[in-house]
């Protein structure tokens, strides 16, 4: 924080001292369009700045300044004399305040209002103050990464020239003497080194370190409460980099706070926590580097986007009716487009979402989306990893020598003993490390110097799956200064980049999620599925986790929560031979596992099927948790259903059918249509349909009871047809393709129609 | 009246516009980059910047040269170095750019790079765009 405050503070001054000319000369000409906006971009950079690094004085003072700056560039007011006045007082103050901070002095705040209130039309002229605080030396300098790049560019020379150096003295046999000297050389050299590459290399920690309270003080002034979770601060980027993503995702959290995360009041009434959820994480892969910013907002409501851009005229309607959701949810990048009604403090005056891929665009990286409307939105920000040091392995193919990113490799393992094999698959090569049999690619032949039996192997894993690469040696691990190579080399799609190691001699990186495809490898089918089940499976399977009345850690699945609320334990009351909860306007069954009685308000979770409704107390609620696929069936039917892991603990679930079964309001569960879950899948049908069955109004088991007749039979495509073949079956599928005449297991509404169809419509 | 570098390449003169030209340097190792066109000799370390090499024989469309041209010139294109290889350099002077004379035709790879006329001592000389002879920067610009 104190590093970003010296910064602000160099800056500031910096400008101002640029600014000074331009001041005078706007005060003698007030209509010169240019001076004016340098005072306005400087006092909108104040403004800015302040915002994150907590300074309301200058905030207050910058904001009102640029509203008149702002106005009199929209032509609304005339920069007259009294105009012209009142905002270089401000900018003088602006000055003392930032000298009084470096300082460490206070300032008397008093005249401030003042100052505001001369930019009012019609107020008296503002008499500017002579600047009489001291000024303090300043304890950092400022570069230009120009210099920074000489510097650089002199320091691998430098190394070079040393390398030269070395070589001769060696052929010109040695004197102890020189040796030594030019190993001190050699230590300095490479210290030299380090320093000067760190100074171009920042960990994003310095772009990070602001978010906690910059986000705090966003929600607090939005009224909202949001936690926020920090990841990969220690991801190395480039300094230019890290400067040029930091107004974006100050924008992108602001934009996620202020229109994305939800009042605390509606998400209580949502079943959500009533802290917002923020997730700012970088990492590194393959190339380039991944910053993604997640909430737990409403997400992007893409219809309202829709008719905001129709309204504002941007698209046509048939242009928009033909689009995709995804290409409906990039709308959000239409320039002069913004989703909250009015611009507010928060979201700024006039900067979009279009800026912010603009400037991502800029340094050669892009941006997705991940909607889920309702759940959340996630903003991954890709970055090339252009300039950023990469750890690499050098890898050598005859002669030459290639660099092969650390991250993708899994292990190197040299051919010959027992745990490998090399066969050849009719044309194709294939190895088999361990039992593991992968793809293998000569790299040598591949690059044209014609094939070779592989010496040693490094097994990389690229785009879904893992291949064998094979090569002649592998050389050293070193880190290395990856630039972008020239298009006619990166178009042959098997390069990531170029680099100058300390031999001297260029080196190219090899991308080897290029080389598979180069090679026609495709592991798509795989990578595919992956990615459906994983997508799939987030909507059914969330669960509260609660501590339970009497101590027990339990879960409760999210989708017949109702809400969460504290009620007086007064509104409880044993009648009528059960316990019973008074609600507002009513009385509905209340569970209660533990005692209640002690607590002056007891947490009720308001469980809701259908029509019915009833209350369980619990002691506290702990976290929204996902609960795994795989239930421990209790021994005996009861209010538990079975157990689950949740990290390594050991979680009761409570069986809903049971609750709702032994406490809810006889008489609309027990006529409803039965459907049986047949074949060796019941256990994950119960867990993920068995709430969607019973929330539409069935009664779902697993087993019959003597004399009962299913109305419907849910099963597996793929399991051996039973014997009912009397009674309708609903057939599922796993994947999501495919058409005979089965349904895929998550696709909800055509299951339901398909069992609404087999019980006679309902 | 521009300044121009003249330089033999193929063993024909060429006339350079020299805010073309970043510098002129000797060419050391040159480290091959396999499976790229023809025209890409390799990369080679000029001071502590990679520079990509291009053969200018072969993106011109002509015969490979006996020895390699050990001399070139850097040029930027698109804020990538490359130094283009030339058999030897003549002469820094200021020419006029006059255009082709009518009815001359270019052929081969000459056409592409081919910019107009500059006359040293009765000589015309065919002055030359270097980044007609760079690999994929005209298909972007395209």
């Amino acid at each position: 924080m104190d590093d970003l405050l010296q910064e602000f503070i160099a800056e500031t001054r910096e400008t101002l001292e640029a600014l000074s000319g331009e001041i005078v000369a706007w005060e003698s000409a007030p209509d010169d369009r240019d001076r004016l906006d340098a005072i306005f971009r400087f006092v909108h950079t104040v403004k800015g700045s302040c915002g994150f690094l907590d300074l309301p004085r200058l905030a207050r003072l910058s904001h009102a300044a640029e509203d008149v700056l702002a106005a009199v560039r929209s032509g609304e007011r005339a920069p007259d004399t009294r105009l012209v006045n009142a905002v270089l007082a401000i900018v003088d103050r602006i000055g003392e305040i930032v000298e009084a901070i470096d300082a460490g002095h206070a300032l008397d705040d008093s005249g401030e209002d003042l100052l505001i209130a001369a930019l009012d039309t019609g107020a008296e002229m503002a008499a500017p103050q002579a600047v009489s605080a001291p000024r303090s030396p300043s304890r950092s300098v400022r570069l230009n990464v120009d210099l920074l790049d000489r510097m650089m560019s002199g320091m691998s020379d430098m190394v070079l020239a040393r390398n030269e150096l070395a070589r001769r003295v060696r052929d010109g046999g040695a004197d102890p003497v020189v040796e030594a000297a030019l190993e001190r050389l050699s230590l300095t050299v490479a210290e030299m080194r380090d320093t000067v590459t760190r100074t171009r290399m920042q960990k994003i920690d310095a772009l990070f370190s602001a978010l906690p309270r910059m986000v705090r003080d966003t929600a607090t002034e939005l009224g909202k409460s949001v936690t926020l979770h920090i990841e990969g601060s220690d991801v190395e980027l480039d300094r230019e980099m890290i400067e040029m993503m930091r107004d974006p995702l100050v924008h992108i959290i602001r934009n996620s706070i202020d229109h994305g995360i939800e009042a605390p009041a509606l998400r209580r009434a949502l079943g959500k926590r009533e802290n917002g959820w923020l997730n700012v994480a970088a990492r590194q892969s393959g190339n380039q580097i991944v910053i993604e910013i997640s909430d737990d907002g409403q997400g992007v409501d893409t219809d309202r986007l829709v008719t905001k851009v129709a309204s504002a005229g941007l698209r046509s309607d048939a242009q928009l009716r033909g689009m995709s959701e995804q290409a409906k949810l990039d709308l959000i990048f239409e320039p002069g487009l913004s989703t909250k009604d009015m611009a507010t403090a928060i979201s700024g005056r006039g900067v979009g979402m279009d800026v912010v891929r603009a400037n991502v665009e800029q340094i050669g990286g892009r941006i997705e989306l991940h909607n889920a409307p309702g759940k959340g939105l996630r903003i991954a920000i890709h970055v090339p990893l252009t300039l950023s040091i990469m750890s690499t392995i050098g890898v050598g193919v005859r002669d030459q020598r290639f660099a092969i990113s650390r991250q993708v490799i899994e292990e190197i393992v040299r051919v010959g003993g027992d745990m490998i094999r090399i066969d050849r698959i009719g044309d194709t090569l294939s190895a088999t490390v361990r039992d593991r049999r992968m793809p293998l690619i000569d790299l040598g032949d591949l690059l044209g110097f014609g094939q070779r039996s592989p010496v040693m192997l490094a097994i990389v894993s690229a785009s879904g799956g893992s291949y064998a690469l094979a090569v002649d040696s592998v050389l050293d691990h070193e880190e290395l200064v990856i630039k972008p190579a020239a298009p006619a080399i990166m178009a042959t799609g098997v390069y990531a980049g170029q680099t100058l190691p300390d031999s001297g001699l260029p080196m190219l990186m090899l991308d080897c999620a290029g080389i598979a495809h180069v090679a026609g490898l495709v592991f798509g089918r795989e990578a595919m599925v992956e990615e459906i089940e994983a997508e799939a499976v987030v909507p059914g399977v969330q669960a509260l986790l609660f501590d339970d009345l009497d101590g027990v850690r339990r879960v409760l699945p999210l989708s017949v929560i109702d809400r969460v609320e504290p009620v007086s334990a007064s509104a409880i009351r044993f009648s009528a031979g059960r316990l019973r909860l008074s609600v507002e306007g009513g009385i509905i069954p209340l569970v209660a596992l533990g005692e209640w009685a002690p607590q002056s308000t007891v947490s009720v979770v308001r469980l809701r099927d259908g029509s019915v409704e009833i209350g369980y107390a619990i002691g506290e609620a702990i976290d929204i948790v996902e609960l795994p696929e795989t239930v421990v069936p209790a021994h005996d039917a009861g209010p538990i259903a079975g157990v689950v892991a949740i990290d390594g603990d050991q979680i009761e679930v409570i069986d809903l059918h049971w609750l709702f079964a032994s406490h809810a309001d006889a008489g609309t569960v027990s006529d409803a249509p039965l459907c049986l879950f047949d074949g060796p899948e019941t256990a994950w049908m119960t867990t993920f349909l068995k709430p969607v069955l019973e929330g539409a109004g069935y009664r779902v088991a697993t087993m019959l009871r003597p004399g009962e007749t299913p109305r419907v039979v849910v099963r597996m495509s793929d399991d051996p047809t039973g014997s009912a073949a009397t009674v309708p079956v609903v057939r599922l599928r796993r994947d999501a393709d495919g058409d005979d005449g089965s349904i895929f297991r998550y696709d909800r509404p055509a299951l339901l129609a398909a069992v609404a169809r087999s019980t006679g419509g309902r | 009246m521009a300044l121009f570098l003249i330089a033999q390449i193929a063993g024909r003169p060429v006339a350079i516009e020299s805010s073309q030209v970043e510098s002129v340097v000797d060419i050391g190792s040159i480290i091959p980059v396999p499976r790229a066109e023809r025209q890409v000799r390799g990369l080679a370390a000029l001071r502590s910047r990679v520079v990509t090499v291009i053969d200018t024989r072969a993106a011109l469309g002509l015969e490979a040269a006996e020895v390699d041209a050990g001399r070139a010139i850097i040029t930027i294109v698109e804020g990538h170095y490359y130094a283009i290889l030339v058999d030897a350099l003549d002469d820094v002077a200021p020419f006029d750019l006059t255009p082709l004379s009518a009815g001359i035709l270019l052929d081969k790879g000459w056409l592409k790079v081919g910019r107009g006329i500059v006359e040293r001592d009765g000589e015309p000389i065919l002055a030359i765009a270097l980044d007609g002879l760079i690999p994929g920067a005209l298909a972007l610009a395209a």
